[in-house]
Order: structure tokens, then sequence, then C-alpha cells
């Protein structure tokens, strides 16, 4: 167990080392010089001279290895240069805007999981019955719904109509509810699903016949036999969720005025501002690693097959 | 025993009869709706009289009516005809960025599977990188190096996607390399092309069926978030982010503004989903776990 999290410890900054490669080599490689796009972004017109200048105030003029390790090096003293745009240091930026978009992520993240393990525990317990079937169509339609449409929806007849939650910004508990329920729908239904389905292949398993013949209670049984192995594929699930936690997010921050780093990326995006999008995309990577080691970890920590074997979970 | 729990019935290990007809027919409905969509995105624009573009600013906003069956938008745009030519859009783009994708899996996936050595170690560790961007991160990504447009959208999302179908190519045609009738083939005397194209292939096909249909909606979803946040599809394109984001000005006073194109994104999504239920049942029933992407 201490080998298999050491292992994955000693991986993850060479995955955050080959992202950087990655995250620099395209852009230098991509379609666009950034010399232009930093004039255009300054509003200088793109003379010759105006160009070779900018080309040699940038290092646009060294070899790409030169401007990598100076970029990585810079990047490692968290210094990730000045936005073309706004001429203003990135990673402040960053660091201004993170936070509230941390806040979002994270309780839709708990509220996937606070919501779709009661959900597909309770389909799992009443197959074929009421609650399973609706479970199934709240699932059904959640898989399928656009996070953004369902933003507007939840605007329409919660602040419109109703006038309960407020539509926008940021706040208390009730400016979180609205935008949060937007983002994680569709990964709780993933997981209500994955879950029962999980929990009803589980508790058709000898082990389970043999915990009831062995006269356990029911309740009992269904907690500690086939919950807890159920659980497994949820926390792999997890990991792959917070991918689409982060994304939902960036989208739905723009519908509720969220002061996250949505907006912030996007017209950086627009614009190509290539220190923004260098940082924010290293930024988002390393938070999407991160969660996954955890995951790993929580994974390798519940399941016995991994404390005893080296081989992990890919 | 309670009798509230039953994951021993025998309905949990063989499908009663009226289960299997009852799975027969969501497959004939997302059948039925996928084909309406596919009907609408090539004869679409000959439905409705009205031109997706025309711009009309005395009718700008006006209720549906026997004209506007739908109304129109802030523009004086027909709504009804902007959605019809969204689902040409829509599924045009899902169809070009998949058959990139499928081509970019057979091809990276099958030799790496096929040729192996060092040639699978770097493009699986490649894929090892581009997995660990979050998806939508990545294409957000890709458009920052591409620039925004139809194009460079595809482009973006068969770039932050092809990972997962190289794997699976891979994984199918290593599973395979070994059988007998693959040495009988050999020693038969066909070349690797032809051992490939016409005994490898042909196997991993059903899998990517079934990874690609469950992938369309997911593909569908990013190219309506990427063009709902002004970074996609290009703003008088009728396509159904564009048409949202077009209507998110209007929620206070215009609801129904973007209730049209939100419903036609769900509807199809769906429909793609219930297909790729359906197919994944069908050619993959050890696959009885939900399928997770």
């Amino acid at each position: 167990m201490a080998g298999f999290i050491l292992k994955r410890l000693l991986l993850l900054p060479l995955l955050l080392l080959a992202a950087s490669i990655i995250i620099f080599l395209l852009l230098r490689l991509g379609p666009s010089d950034p010399a232009m796009d930093y004039l255009r972004l300054s509003q200088v017109p793109p003379t010759p001279q105006a160009l070779e200048h900018a080309r040699a105030a940038l290092g646009l003029d060294q070899p790409l290895i030169t401007q990598y390790v100076q970029w990585l090096s810079s990047a490692l003293r968290l210094d990730f240069g000045v936005s073309y745009a706004t001429q203003r240091p990135v990673f402040e930026d960053m660091l201004h805007f993170l936070p509230a978009t941390l806040e979002l992520a994270g309780v839709a993240l708990v509220l996937t999981l606070l919501v779709s393990i009661p959900l597909g525990r309770w389909a799992a317990r009443h197959h074929h019955r009421a609650p399973d079937i609706v479970v199934r169509l709240i699932a059904f339609f959640g898989v399928s719904m656009p996070n953004f449409w369902l933003g507007f929806l939840l605007v329409l007849l919660f602040s419109v109509t109703l006038g309960w939650l407020p539509p926008m910004g940021r706040g208390g508990v009730a400016h979180l509810v609205l935008p949060a329920v937007a983002i994680s729908l569709m990964s709780l239904s993933i997981n209500a699903r994955l879950l029962r389905a999980s929990m009803l292949e589980v508790g058709g398993q000898r082990h389970v016949q043999y915990a009831r013949l062995r006269g356990l209670g029911e309740r009992e049984v269904e907690r500690r036999h086939v919950l807890r192995n159920a659980l497994l594929p949820i926390i792999t699930a997890t990991g792959m969720h917070v991918g689409e936690l982060i994304g939902g997010t960036l989208i739905i921050e723009s519908i509720f005025g969220w002061p996250g780093i949505g907006r912030y990326a996007v017209s950086a995006i627009f614009n190509r501002d290539y220190p923004v999008i260098q940082c924010f995309t290293l930024l988002m990577v390393t938070i999407f690693v991160v969660c996954n080691l955890i995951v790993d970890i929580v994974y390798a920590a519940a399941d016995p097959r991994i404390r005893i074997s080296r081989e992990g979970v890919q | 025993m309670s009798t509230s729990s039953a994951p021993l019935s025998p309905s949990s290990q063989f499908p009663s009869q009226g289960r299997l007809l009852r799975a027969r027919l969501t497959t004939y409905i997302a059948l039925a709706l996928v084909a309406g969509l596919v009907f609408v995105a090539l004869f679409g624009a000959g439905l409705s009289p009205f031109d997706p573009n025309a711009v009309a600013l005395p009718e700008r906003l006006a209720p549906p009516s026997a004209t506007h069956w739908l109304g129109t938008d802030h523009l004086g745009r027909d709504i009804l005809a902007r959605l019809l030519e969204g689902t040409r859009v829509s599924l045009g783009v899902v169809a070009v960025t998949l058959s990139l994708l499928l081509a970019m899996g057979i091809v990276v996936g099958g030799s790496a599977g096929f040729i192996g050595g060092r040639f699978d170690q770097i493009a699986m560790r490649m894929t090892d990188i581009f997995l660990t961007f979050p998806t939508f991160v990545l294409s957000l990504f890709m458009i920052g190096m591409l620039g925004t447009g139809l194009v460079n959208v595809i482009l973006a999302i068969a770039l932050s996607h092809w990972a997962w179908y190289a794997r699976i190519v891979r994984s199918v045609v290593l599973s395979l390399k070994h059988r007998d009738y693959i040495s009988a083939a050999r020693m038969a005397g066909a070349g690797r092309l032809r051992i490939f194209t016409r005994h490898l292939l042909p196997s991993t096909l059903s899998q990517l069926a079934v990874l690609a249909s469950l992938d369309i909606g997911h593909i569908m979803l990013h190219v309506s978030g990427l063009s709902f946040l002004g970074l996609g599809v290009a703003a008088p394109t009728p396509e159904w982010g564009v048409m949202l984001s077009d209507a998110r000005q209007f929620v206070w006073t215009q609801p129904m503004l973007m209730l049209w194109p939100g419903l036609a994104l769900f509807v199809s999504v769906m429909a793609f989903n219930l297909l790729g239920d359906a197919l994944r049942d069908r050619l993959d029933p050890q696959l009885q776990r939900e399928h997770m992407h």
C-alpha cells in the first residue's frame, strides 16, 4: 500500500511535466504567431520593426528548448508572466479568481456524492419497484441534460417565477444552490446508475448469499457486504467526474455571473492570450491530477486486493 | 429477510419476456428518434419556408403564430427555421468529428497494438498524457491554440477525445493478436496490412460502435458548450449553443427563447444516449456495468 502510494506520488510530477511540454509545444507550434497576438492585444500596429521588437521581448527568437526551459523554470517559481491583454501578472489574477471556482466545483462534487449514493442505494434496495423506476427516470434525463440549459431552467423556475433563490452572483449558501445543482446533475445521474447496477451485481454474488444464509439481517448484509463492495466503482468514477465538474463549472459560471476563473479564461482563450492560456490549462490539469491521485489512494485504501498486490488500478 | 430486497430474484439474472420486449422497444424508439434527427439534418431546410439567417427587425421577438410557429428571435429570425438548420450543424459536426476520431483511434491504437514494442510504448505514453487533461479543459486549450470557428471546434474535440479511441482499438487488437486464426492467416501468407484490415479491424468495430454512440451525446454537449461560451461555432450560424447564448439576455422577458434550442439539444443527446445504451446491451453483453466516460 505504501509502495503503491509512493509510486503514484512519484508519477505526479512526471505527468505534470509531460502536460507542460504538451501545453507549451502545441501553443508554439499552433497556427498563429504569439508576437502578432501580443501586438494585437497591446493595440500596437504590426509593423516589421514592432514584430521584431516583440519577438525579442517575448524571447520568441530563442530556440524552442530555451524558451520552454525558461518558461518552466519561472512557472516552478509560480511566475507565469504577464497577460498580453492586461499586462497584469497572470498567476496573481488566477489566484484571485480560483477560490470562487474551487468553491463551486467542490460543492458540486460534494452534492454529487451526497445525493447519488443514497439514490443508487434506494433504487437497488427496491429493484424493479417504484423507487427504482423513479431513480432510473431521474438518471435517464440527467445524463442527457445540457448543464447550461438546466442552469437557465433553474433560474427561470426558482428565481424568475418563484423568487426563492438569487439568480446571480456569489454570496451565501443560497447563491450556491442553483449553479451547483446545474453542474452536478449529470455526474450525479451517472453515479446513481452506476451504484445501482453495481449493488445489484454484488448482491447476487456468493459471499452475499452466504452472509444471508449465516442469518445476518438484510440491513446488515446490505450495508456491510453489498454497499461496501459496490462503492468501489463509484470511487473510480469520482475521479472522472472531477474533470466533468471542472468543465461544467467553467460554463455555468457564465450563466450565474459567478466571479470565478471561467470568464477570465474564456476571454483569454478567445483572444489567444498565451501566458494566461498556459497558466490556466496547467492549473486545471494539476487540480485534476491531484484529485485523481487522492481518488487512487482512497481506492487503494478501500480495496484489500490493492493493499496486498503491487499493481494498482489504472 | 425483508421482502423489500430483490437482488436475488431470478429477474436480475434471467431477463423476463416483458423486460426483453421493453428493451427492444427502447431500441426502436432510439432508432426512430435518431432517424428523425438525421432526416431533419438532411432535409430540414426544405421543411421551413424561412431563411434561418434572414434578419427582419420589425418582426423581432414575435410570439408563436401561424406564420412563425415558434416565434422569432431578437433579430426577427424564424426560430423553427434556425432549430432545423441547427440540427444540420450539430449532426454535421458530430459526423465529421466521429470520423476523425475513428480514423485516429484505428490508426494510432491499431498500429500500437499490432506493431507493439517501442512504438506501442510511445503511443500509449502519449494517450496517458492526453488523459491527464480533463476533456473539456483540453478542448478549451485546443481552441486557444487553433482559434474559434466551426472547423477548429471539430479539430479541438477530436484532439481532446482521440486517446479513448486509441486505447479501445489497441486493447482489442492486443487481445486477438496471438489467437490461432491470426497465426493461420499469417501462415497462409497474408500480409500485415491484410491481417489487420481483414482479421483484426472487424472485431474492433463493435466496441468502437458502442464507444462512439455513447460519446455522440458527449460531443454534442461539448460543441454546444463551447459555442455557448462564444468559443465554438461563430455567431450567425444557427447552432443550438449559439442560440442559447443569444437568448440569455432575454431570460427575464422572453424565457421561451431559451426553451427551444435547449430542448432540441436535450432530445438529441437523449436519442443518441438511448441508442448507445441499446447498442451496448446488444453488442457487449459482458459490459453490464454502466459505461463511464
